[in-house]
C-alpha cells in the first residue's frame, strides 16, 4: 500500500492522480498533507503540484465525460470529506478504463457516492445562497461571515457577482479563514486581519452604517408577523433553517430577547 | 418616523400573508448595465417562518385599505383591524435595502381595493416601473393583476413583473357569490385571458427578435382557498386542472383556509387549518404536472376525495393493481414514474443505471427510493422479493404499519393525553 500525500487543492489532487498512473501504483490512496499520519508499514510518496500533469488528467477526463460530471468531480472534491479522494481516484480510473461514459453508472458504488457527495456539496452552495446575510459598514462594504459546512465560496462566487454587480461586497468562511472580496470588477480571494478594535472581528457594530441597525430590525419584524401561528410548525422550520445556521441570520437573533 | 415604517410594515406584511405564492423561479431576467439582483435561474429561500413556509420575496400590501367585503378576508370592509398605507418610496427602499443585503429574491406586491381597480393597479404598476426605471433593479418582482383593471394597466404591469398573478380566491363561482359578494369570477378570468394571450404573443416575438422586451418571463399564477366552502377534491382539481390547459397558468397555489372570522358562513375561529388535505392537493397537483397523470386518474366520480392517509400515487395504484408488478429492468420511464416510492429522479437514474447493470434492490435503496412503499409494486433481480397476491387493503395496512407518517398522530384511534 502507497500513501500519495498532496497539497489538498484540486489541481494539486489531479497531479497526484497523474503521478498515481506515471509511477504504476497499483494499491494506493491518496490524502493530504495535514490528514497523513505516518505509518510504519506503509511507504509514502509526496506529490507536487505540477501544472502541466494537473492538466493533462482534466484534459483527459474531459475527453471522458461530459462538463456536467466535471463539475460533480469538482464538487465531491470541495467537500473535504476524508476518503473522497480515493472515491475520486476511482472513479476517475473507472472513467479512464471504459470506452462508454460512466457518468450515470448509479450502480457503480464510487460514481454513486460521487454524485450524491457533489448534491450534498450544491445544497451548502444554495444554502449559502440563501443564508448569507450582507451587513452594510460606514464606508459602504457589504459584509458577511459564514461557517459553511463545505468549502463551498469558489461555488457561489459567481453568483453573488453577477447579483450584487454595484456593490462591494465580502464573504467570510470564518472556519476555513479566507474570504471572497468583490470590488466592483473583479472577485479575489483574500486573508483578513482583524483589528483589536472589533475584538477580532466579532464585534464590528461600531464598524456600521448608521442605517444598518434599522433594516435588520425591519427584517426582524417582517419575518415575524409573516408568520401564520396557526400553522406552527417546528419541525419543518428547522429542517430547513438548521439551528447551526442561527448565529448568521438576523431574523434567528431576536429570539434571545423574547 | 422608522417606529411608523415598523408599524406599517407588521400590518401590511400580517395582511399579505395569505397569500401562499412564494415562488421566485422561472424568470429569464438577468443583470444589465452592473445594475442590482439577477432573477434568472432556480428560486431562492431566504429564510422560513415559524410555520414552515419560505420567505422569498418581501410579501406586502400596499394597503390594506379595501372597498371589498370578502369574508374569508382578513382585510374585508367590516373588520375592525389597524389600516395602513405604503408610499411608493417606502416601498422602494424597503425592496432594495433587502435586497442588497441577501434577505430577499425581490418584491411581492399586492393591494387591498381603493377607490376601483385601475387606480389601485397604476398604483402596483408605479412602483414595478420604478424599481426597473430608476434603481436598475433586476430582482424578481410578483405583481398582483387586480380583477377588472383594464389591458393597458395589464399591458405595462407585463413589462415590469416576472410574474403576474390573479386569484380566482373560490374553486366554484357559487363559493364566490356566498362568500364575496362584490367580486365576479368573470372580471377574474378576463385578466388571466389578456394575459394568457400577451405572453403566448411575447414568447413569439422573442422567437423573431432576441431584443423583444421581457413579458412575465415567469408566467402567471393563481391561488383558492380551501376548506372555507364544501367544495369536493375532484372540483378543486379539475378547475386547478382547466387553469394549467386552458390558461397555461405555471401554478395554481391551495390555500388552507385560516379561520379569521366569525362569519357564520365560514368555519369557527379555532378551526384547524386543513393541512394535510392542502398537502395531499399538491402532491395530486405534481401528479398532474411532473408525472403525467390525467386528473381523472386521480379523482374520478367514484373516488371524488383524496385520501388523507396515504399519497394520491399510491391511492391510484393500489386502485389499478393490475398494472402491477413493473419489472424495474424492463418498465418504461412513464411506468417507472407511476410507481408508488419512486419520484421522478429516482425514475431516471433507474433508467440510466440499467445500461450497466441489471438492478437489485441493494441499488435501489441506494438510490433513494421509498422501498417500504414501492417494494409492494416492483420486481428487480433479486430473489429476495416475496411479493403475493395481496389485497389492495392489505397492502395499505402493511405499508401503514412499517412507515411513519408524518401525519399518523391525526390517524391514530388512540388518545394521546400528554
Amino acid at each position: 500500500m502507497v500513501t500519495v500525500i498532496y497539497d489538498g487543492t484540486f489541481e494539486g489532487f489531479l497531479t497526484a492522480v497523474f503521478e498515481v498512473y506515471e509511477y504504476k501504483f497499483s494499491s494506493v490512496n491518496i490524502t493530504t498533507k495535514e490528514r497523513f499520519q505516518q505509518n510504519v508499514f506503509n511507504n509514502h510518496h509526496e506529490s507536487l503540484f505540477n501544472e502541466e500533469k494537473a492538466a493533462r488528467v482534466w484534459k483527459g477526463l474531459t475527453a471522458k465525460i461530459s462538463a456536467a460530471a466535471l463539475s460533480q468531480l469538482y464538487k465531491a472534491f470541495l467537500s473535504e470529506e476524508t476518503g473522497m479522494e480515493d472515491i475520486l481516484l476511482k472513479y476517475i480510473q473507472y472513467a479512464f478504463a471504459k470506452k462508454q461514459t460512466i457518468e450515470s453508472d448509479y450502480s457503480n458504488a464510487a460514481v454513486l457516492t460521487v454524485i450524491q457527495t457533489a448534491k450534498k456539496v450544491y445544497r451548502e452552495k444554495h444554502r449559502m445562497e440563501a443564508f448569507i446575510r450582507f451587513q452594510l459598514t460606514g464606508d459602504g462594504l457589504f459584509y458577511a461571515v459564514c461557517q459553511p459546512d463545505f468549502n463551498v465560496l469558489p461555488l457561489i462566487e459567481k453568483h453573488f457577482k453577477s447579483r450584487y454587480a454595484d456593490q462591494r461586497w465580502l464573504i467570510y468562511d470564518s472556519k476555513r479563514k479566507y474570504g471572497i472580496y468583490y470590488d466592483r470588477f473583479k472577485v479575489e480571494t483574500v486573508q483578513l486581519s482583524f483589528d483589536e478594535k472589533t475584538n477580532n472581528g466579532k464585534n464590528i457594530q461600531i464598524m456600521l452604517d448608521e442605517k444598518e441597525l434599522l433594516y435588520q430590525q425591519l427584517w426582524q419584524q417582517y419575518f415575524k408577523s409573516v408568520n401564520i401561528v396557526a400553522r406552527k410548525n417546528t419541525k419543518l422550520h428547522i429542517q430547513h433553517m438548521p439551528k447551526r445556521y442561527w448565529k448568521f441570520l438576523p431574523e434567528k437573533q431576536s429570539d434571545a430577547f423574547r | 418616523m422608522s417606529e411608523r415604517l415598523m408599524e406599517k410594515l407588521s400590518i401590511l406584511a400580517d395582511a399579505a400573508k395569505y397569500d401562499v405564492s412564494c415562488s421566485s423561479s422561472g424568470s429569464s431576467r438577468k443583470n444589465e448595465n452592473k445594475g442590482l439582483g439577477d432573477a434568472k435561474g432556480v428560486g431562492i429561500c431566504h429564510a422560513y417562518t415559524e410555520d414552515g413556509r419560505c420567505v422569498s420575496l418581501l410579501k406586502i400590501l400596499l394597503t390594506n385599505h379595501c372597498i371589498f367585503d370578502c369574508a374569508y378576508c382578513v382585510s374585508r370592509k367590516s373588520n375592525d383591524v389597524k389600516r395602513a398605507a405604503f408610499t411608493v418610496q417606502e416601498v422602494v427602499d424597503l425592496t432594495i435595502n433587502f435586497y442588497r443585503r441577501n434577505y430577499i429574491e425581490g418584491l411581492f406586491l399586492s393591494s387591498g381595493i381603493f377607490k376601483n381597480a385601475d387606480y389601485t393597479m397604476e398604483r402596483l404598476v408605479r412602483i414595478a416601473k420604478k424599481l426597473r426605471q430608476e434603481h436598475n433593479f433586476h430582482g424578481y418582482i410578483h405583481l398582483k393583476a387586480i380583477p377588472g383593471a383594464s389591458d393597458e394597466l395589464l399591458k405595462e404591469a407585463g413589462l415590469f413583473a416576472d410574474r403576474l398573478s390573479v386569484n380566482i380566491e373560490m374553486p366554484t363561482e357559487q363559493s364566490l357569490r356566498l362568500l364575496a359578494p362584490d367580486k365576479n369570477r368573470k372580471d377574474m378570468i378576463a385578466p388571466m385571458k389578456y394575459l394568457k394571450g400577451a405572453i403566448e404573443e411575447n414568447r413569439e416575438d422573442k422567437k423573431i427578435f432576441k431584443k423583444a422586451p421581457l413579458f412575465a418571463p415567469a408566467g402567471q399564477s393563481t391561488q383558492m382557498v380551501i376548506g372555507a366552502t364544501p367544495e369536493n377534491d375532484r372540483q378543486i382539481l379539475w378547475m386547478a386542472n382547466q387553469f394549467y390547459d386552458k390558461m397555461k397558468l405555471k401554478r395554481v397555489y391551495y390555500s388552507g383556509y385560516v379561520p379569521v372570522s366569525n362569519d357564520n358562513r365560514l368555519p369557527a375561529i379555532g378551526t384547524p387549518v386543513p393541512m394535510i388535505r392542502e398537502n395531499r392537493l399538491y402532491q395530486a397537483d405534481w401528479l398532474l404536472r411532473f408525472y403525467g397523470f390525467e386528473v381523472d386518474e386521480i379523482v374520478n366520480e367514484e373516488n371524488p376525495l383524496l385520501e388523507m392517509d396515504i399519497d394520491p400515487k399510491l391511492s391510484w395504484a393500489l386502485r389499478n393493481l393490475q398494472l402491477f408488478p413493473l419489472d424495474i429492468n424492463k418498465a418504461d420511464l412513464s411506468l417507472i414514474m407511476r410507481i408508488p416510492g419512486i419520484g421522478v429522479s429516482s425514475a431516471k437514474k433507474i433508467v440510466a443505471a440499467r445500461k450497466f447493470s441489471k438492478l437489485t434492490w441493494d441499488h435501489l435503496k441506494k438510490f433513494g427510493i421509498a422501498v417500504n412503499r414501492a417494494r409492494n409494486f416492483v420486481t428487480c433481480q433479486s430473489d429476495v422479493f416475496n411479493r403475493r397476491d395481496w389485497l389492495p387493503s392489505q397492502i395499505k395496512d402493511k405499508i401503514l404499519q412499517a412507515g411513519k407518517s408524518k401525519y399518523s398522530p391525526n390517524f391514530s384511534p388512540q388518545l394521546k393525553l400528554f
